[in-house]
């Protein structure tokens, strides 16, 4: 069985993250990581493999697109016990929006070939839209299983849970498809000293645009179908009054609040 | 003019409040045609209710063929009314399944996608609220039919009487999109208090609450709110998942948000930051939740919430 998880290189969200003169994301100029949420993704897939009748023959493939950097998400997930790695770094395709990055990544799965299963994270922490899961099923023609908190998969045939606003819904599909997880699904293993050196022998494969077929001009800021027109830095909430509680009255002073602003 | 498709939000046939918001902003962009994808049986009840809210027209699209088959129908559906309509926006609720379809009916139609839009304006010009709210984006689709997501509470639900034109539409599903499905359900018992993400306030517990949630519960009452809850208080296993509000829970931006308990840490700030008015109650002083807030209250949850439950309901008589 062949794994690919789906990875992403993101700026640290405790840092100051800011946009570029272009408006697009900095993703150089800024401390970066591995997405949080992807190493749910890279759990999930390491579990699959090693709970699988024969760990030997499952591969897990980390995956992801950015710039130079980028590559410690992958190396990160080499770290955790993925088996190989792959890059796609290109000048054009900083700027990508998530419709030609889904692209992307659709080449670079089909290029790993014979994948059974594509596992991503359930949200970037950067973007945030959630989308590209959805995106790289409709490009590869697959099934998605998305936002699983619990996962078991039996030959080919996976089955999630996944919980809803009203209902826990259980989710049946076979194999190939695209699935995602959330943070539900249980803790990402820390890198063990031997997992960190034995990451260094694994193959890491770097492939350009041109290794996977897709042409520059279907990717990158000037060709996104979407064009962000402005970006305004939020004024900082200013800190309003603190009181502190004595003997009662914190609950009438927050009452007394309350009632100025006609909520009660 | 042209049209405008909304996709309609509702459980079993009952229009949720999004939907109304929806109509509300497609009406500044052309003229709304609500797109019903559900049973049958329900589609006068769903036509009346979107009929007030300005739908000229509502596509009836009978689910029973792929119901529980999640998003992937439900785009291939979008995408044929795309092609028989030729609408000029396709809006859809922001939630996790309607970003899904989004996503799909954006490759679908080679079409721009723009997610968590809180306001659309002619163009259509969207805004987002980026980086837990630091930070606000407008953006525009440059490319085929704008598809775009909003989020609740982006918009005052105006009522304004529409034709409700109702036409029936068939659309053929492949075998392809019916691979994943839902073979097991079971229906979560409902609280009786209002929708996390649609509500007017808010209160939500945190770490601070230790695990005890009747004090939050009973403060949430007394004001008519929804009851939220942070990442710890839910790794804890104190509350379901379902009420967890932040980066990997439920975004919301209430009128009112009361933080009680919680340290207020960048992920949670990421679901809330947008409220218009924000309130915490903590022990700790230094929590960085104090940083948002409008009001503060320095104190333990346990003493000040129930005495101000109890002042509040006598306040209201």
């Amino acid at each position: 069985m062949n794994i690919v998880v789906c990875v992403k290189y993101v700026p640290d969200a405790t840092g100051d993250r800011h946009f570029e003169d272009d408006k697009t994301v900095d993703r150089v100029g800024v401390d970066g990581l591995l997405s949080e949420l992807d190493e749910y993704a890279v759990e999930q897939a390491l579990q699959i493999k090693e709970k699988a009748d024969d760990p030997e023959s499952v591969e897990v493939t980390a995956l992801t697109v950015g710039p130079e950097q980028a590559v410690d998400a992958v190396r990160k997930a080499l770290q955790m016990g993925a088996d190989k790695g792959v890059h796609v770094l290109d000048d054009a395709i900083a700027g990508s929006d998530a419709i030609a990055t889904s692209l992307v990544l659709a080449k670079a799965v089909e290029k790993v070939g014979s994948t059974d299963l594509v596992v991503c994270g359930m949200s970037s922490t950067d973007g945030s839209m959630s989308v590209v899961p959805a995106m790289l099923a409709e490009r590869l023609e697959l099934p998605q299983v998305t936002l699983a908190s619990v996962i078991e998969t039996q030959g080919d045939q996976v089955r999630i849970k996944r919980d809803s606003d009203s209902a826990t819904d259980v989710i049946g599909a076979t194999m190939p498809l695209v699935l995602s997880v959330t943070d539900q699904s249980g803790e990402a293993r820390y890198p063990s000293f031997k997992g960190i050196m034995a990451a260094k022998k694994k193959p890491l494969d770097t492939l350009s645009l041109s290794d996977l077929g897709v042409e520059a001009d279907q990717v990158g800021l000037s060709v996104a179908w979407t064009e962000v027109q402005e970006t305004t830095e939020r004024p900082p909430r200013t800190q309003g009054e603190i009181v502190t509680d004595e003997d009662g009255s914190g609950a009438k002073a927050l009452t007394d609040f309350l009632a100025s602003k006609k909520f009660i | 003019m042209s049209e405008i498709l909304v996709l309609i939000d509702h459980a079993e046939g009952a229009v949720k409040k999004p939907t109304y918001e929806l109509l509300t902003l497609a009406r500044r962009l052309g003229e709304p045609s609500a797109v019903f994808i559900g049973p049958a049986d329900k589609a006068s009840e769903a036509t009346e209710k979107v009929k007030k809210y300005g739908a000229e027209k509502v596509y009836v699209v009978d689910d029973s063929e792929i119901k529980g088959y999640l998003v992937a129908p439900k785009a291939e559906v979008l995408q044929q009314l795309v092609e028989k309509a030729s609408p000029d926006a396709v809006l859809i609720p922001s939630s996790f399944e309607g970003k899904e379809i989004a996503g799909r009916l954006a490759i679908k139609i080679e079409s721009g996608l723009i997610t968590d839009a809180v306001d659309v304006e002619e163009g259509p010009v969207t805004t987002q609220s980026v980086f837990a709210g630091n930070y606000t984006v407008k953006a525009k689709v440059t490319k085929g039919t704008p598809v775009i997501t909003v989020k609740p509470n982006s918009a005052t639900p105006e009522e304004a009487e529409g034709a409700a034109a109702v036409e029936e539409f068939a659309a053929s599903i492949s075998d392809a999109a019916k691979g994943a499905k839902v073979v097991a359900s079971q229906p979560r018992k409902s609280t009786g208090r209002p929708e996390l993400t649609d509500a007017a306030i808010v209160v939500s517990g945190g770490r601070g609450t230790g695990g005890e949630f009747g004090a939050i519960e009973e403060f949430a009452d007394a004001l008519g709110a929804a009851v939220g809850a942070s990442r710890a208080a839910v790794d804890s296993g104190w509350i379901p998942h379902s009420f967890q509000i932040g980066q990997t829970g439920k975004t919301v931006s209430p009128q009112l948000y009361i933080a009680n308990g919680i340290s207020g840490a960048i992920q949670h700030r990421a679901g809330m930051q947008t409220s218009k008015t924000i309130v915490a109650v903590n022990k700790d002083e230094e929590a960085p939740i104090f940083e948002l807030v409008d009001f503060g209250v320095v104190g333990d949850l346990h003493k000040v919430l129930p005495a101000a439950t109890e002042q509040i309901n006598e306040r209201k008589g």
